[in-house]
């Protein structure tokens, strides 16, 4: 039955957009995003093995049709080669996080441990700080912030999600 | 190999894609372009008036012909000065190439003379666009820009051409130049999918109460003959959108006219209690829909069209079929079996019967009489261009058109002074047809110094200004939808146009009396050098119906008050529908329309 395109239930998706690596196609693709409304959790981009074509990672949140729509535009956008939505969980994300973190003398061995845990490495240490850098899905870095909180993180960048299907499957 | 300059070259790429007008005005950072074009014999180029106008004339040319339309301008203020007729151009998928100078690459992002970011500007309004960078990539660029411009859905592409790339000299063979280059990333789907095509054929023979809702994409693709085919066979009803119109002759007995907003009483109810709708190259505007959980909520959906983001972008869709409308539909053919009339043509014949599109023939110059006049007048034959507003929705309500590209009005957008200079246009691509721009007194307003133009290329455009004096439409909302509060819609200020036609070398006439329409009409017409200016004076409390508010279903459809004194005076002789005994056929469908 004809009806409301607009509703159903949010999910977080990856999308994969290789697109020809020419400027101005940041431009496009967030123009596309901010013009029809959609949100843009993180997006990362960067060229593939192939110079003249690049890689763009976004994580965008939405019920199904939504995710279709923006599938479906951005490949409309002429310098789009090609889109793969990874729906939930069936392709191996990664991101990258440098954390700088209060590190007081009482606590460093503490953080040192969790960061051990983490497979984080501290990569520079002040006296009063440590830079550690992680990498992994968004949910472990989430949860390593979560623990540094406590000790005062006094500055977090991450990289977004980057991501690639399992097998010999490609994009 | 010869040697160019960018601007050379760039005509040469010009001439060999078939442009016969160039639309423009010139300026700093296209000067080469110009000094070019001053002994290039091939292309004639038109001087504007203003950069608007020159997007309108490529955007009304292309819609007559099929054909790619092109605008060229200056940088800065120029570049957006063409930015509303690209915007048009891009809300109606039409194929325009937009040329503009920039400045040069060596002064770009450090605000030069007369530099905007036409690029950034244009990007959500364009297909695509290009900034030109070296003199080299013109010939790829501009084949690319033309390709992508006609095919797929069609849509404008602006290339930005900065004064040192078109001063450039390089070598360059024209015969090397490639027409319709491959885009690896850039492949339109044409041909439907063979299974979902069966599939629809199986829905039209199960359905009970099937609609045709048909729109722009088939008048792009050119499918009249297979949309009057389908409907034939199957005695399937039609409806267009305002885009549409022309998919189907409007005076063939399976046309129910437009749907929508202001749509006819009988094509709406036919759309809200079908179980089937084939949507053909439309996209389900609030226009068209309004309240979306009301619109055609007891019909499983066939949407045949050429983009796939259409498809279920705005409703839910079981059948999709990507691909070129004419070509889906030549296949489908081939399934679709012969389709008695039923019932349900019976019904909708009632609904017609009950309520008509109709207005009083009292004597009085209703704008509605006005425009049912140049259909009589000009035996249906004209191309009508519009402005935006009632008088855009009474001529799309009484002008029937019999064949695609003769209806061209700004739908997407709704651009007010879009019809002088589509109209001109149209008159350039088509010398030897009669075309009437029916345009509002305020629409006309927005683009008159175009009428110049129209002067100096001795085209006999005629312009029947529907002048009530006022910003119509929006009076008419304000006195349905904001109490009768009138704010700032009076138009009683306005030039003498009588007058105003005298200034500019073209003819103008007043009319007054109901009587003097065909007379008039018939002396613009009998002009073929000149512009003519009818300004017809019609009342000005009067308002478009019927008329589904905005966001709003057929529930809340409002009739005119009159129609049931005015019922009497249609004539239903000549239906091919008989319509005895149809108060039952009423009572056996999902729902009563709202007043019966
Ligand atoms: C460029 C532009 N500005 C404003 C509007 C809003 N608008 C829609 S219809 C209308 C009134 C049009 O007046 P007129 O051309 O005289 O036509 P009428 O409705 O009186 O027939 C206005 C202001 C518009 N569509 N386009
Ligand atoms: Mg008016």
């Amino acid at each position: 039955m004809a009806g409301n395109a607009q509703n159903g239930r949010e999910h977080q998706h990856t999308i994969t957009a290789l697109v020809q690596n020419h400027p101005g196609v940041l431009a496009r693709v967030a123009g596309l995003f901010a013009r029809r409304g959609y949100n843009i959790e993180s997006l990362a981009v960067s060229v593939t093995e192939n110079p003249d074509i690049s890689r763009m990672t976004i994580v965008a949140r939405g019920d199904d049709r939504v995710l279709e729509q923006i599938t479906k535009q951005l490949n409309k956008l002429i310098e789009v080669i090609r889109v793969v939505d990874y729906v939930e969980h069936s392709a191996i994300e990664r991101e990258l996080a440098l954390i700088k973190v209060n590190a007081e003398p009482k606590n460093r061995s503490e953080i040192l441990q969790l960061a051990e845990v983490f497979r984080g490495r501290v990569i520079d240490v002040s006296e009063k700080t440590f830079l550690i850098e992680l990498t992994g899905g968004p949910e472990k870095i989430d949860a390593f912030a979560r623990l540094m909180a406590p000790y005062g993180i006094r500055e977090m960048a991450r990289t977004g999600v980057i991501a690639m299907a399992r097998g010999t499957k490609t994009a | 190999m010869p040697r160019m300059s960018g601007a050379q070259i760039l005509l040469e790429c010009l001439r060999q894609e078939g442009v016969e007008y160039i639309f423009g005005y010139p300026g700093g950072a296209v000067l080469p372009i110009y000094d070019a074009l001053y002994d290039f014999r091939d292309i004639k180029h038109i001087l504007v008036r203003h950069e608007q106008g020159a997007a309108h004339m490529a955007d009304g040319y292309a819609r007559a012909t099929g054909k790619v339309g092109v605008c060229l301008a200056t940088s800065g203020p120029a570049a957006t000065n063409l930015v509303t007729g690209i915007a048009t151009a891009q809300m109606d998928s039409i194929p325009m190439v937009a040329l503009t100078g920039q400045v040069r690459t060596t002064n770009i992002g450090k605000d030069a003379f007369q530099e905007t970011d036409a690029i950034g500007i244009t990007m959500p309004i364009t297909k695509h666009n290009y900034l030109l960078k070296r003199t080299e990539d013109i010939p790829r660029v501009i084949a690319e820009a033309f390709y992508i411009a006609r095919s797929g859905r069609p849509g404008p592409v602006l290339v930005d051409i900065p004064l040192d790339v078109s001063l450039g000299k390089i070598e360059w063979d024209p015969s090397q130049y490639e027409k319709d280059p491959d885009i690896p990333s850039y492949r339109p789907t044409y041909k439907g999918h063979e299974m979902q095509i069966r599939k629809a054929a199986q829905a039209i023979r199960e359905a009970k109460r099937p609609i045709l809702y048909v729109g722009g994409g088939a008048v792009q693709s050119g499918a009249q003959e297979e949309v009057t085919e389908l409907s034939e066979r199957t005695n399937i009803l039609v409806t267009t959108t305002l885009m549409g119109k022309g998919a189907i002759d409007e005076t063939h007995p399976n046309s129910l006219g437009m749907l929508g907003m202001h749509g006819t009483a009988y094509a709406n109810y036919a759309v809200h209690n079908c179980d089937l709708l084939i949507a053909v190259g439309a996209r389900f505007d609030d226009r068209v829909t309004g309240k979306l959980d009301q619109f055609a909520k007891y019909a499983k959906v066939i949407h045949i069209d050429i983009d796939p983001a259409e498809i279920g972008k705005v409703v839910h869709c079981d059948i999709p079929i990507v691909g070129d409308v004419k070509t889906v539909l030549r296949e489908l053919l081939k399934y679709v079996e012969p389709r008695p009339a039923t019932e349900w043509n019976r019904q909708i014949m009632e609904w017609k019967r009950k309520f008509p599109l109709v207005y009083p023939k009292d004597g009085q110059m209703h704008a509605e009489f006005v425009i049912d006049e140049i259909w009589r007048v000009t035996e249906g034959n004209a191309i009508i261009t519009t402005g935006v507003g009632q008088h855009q929705m009474w001529a799309a309500q009484y002008y029937k058109v019999k064949r695609p590209r003769q209806f061209i009005t700004s739908g997407g957008l709704g651009t007010m002074g879009y019809g002088l200079p589509a109209a001109i246009g149209v008159q350039l691509a088509l010398p030897n047809e009669t075309v009437v721009c029916i345009d509002g007194d305020g629409s006309f307003q927005m683009t008159v110094q175009e009428l110049m133009t129209a002067v100096v290329y001795e085209l006999p455009v005629i312009v029947a200004i529907i002048n009530n004096r006022s910003l119509g439409m929006v009076r008419q909302w304000q006195e349905l939808f904001w109490s009768e509060r009138y704010s700032e819609v009076d138009l009683q200020a306005s030039p003498d146009f009588v007058k105003l036609a005298d200034a500019y070398g073209a003819i103008g006439m007043r009319v007054t009396e109901p009587e003097d329409v065909e007379p008039a009409m018939r002396e613009a017409m009998s002009q073929r050098k000149k512009p003519v200016i009818i300004d017809f004076v019609v009342p000005t409390e009067e308002n478009v119906y019927p008329m589904i508010p905005s966001g709003q279903s057929i529930e809340q459809m409002m009739l005119r008050k009159d129609l049931e004194q005015l019922r009497a005076t249609v004539d239903t002789d000549g239906e091919e529908w008989s319509f005895a005994d149809q108060e039952q056929i009423l009572r056996q469908f999902v729902e009563q329309p709202a007043r019966q």
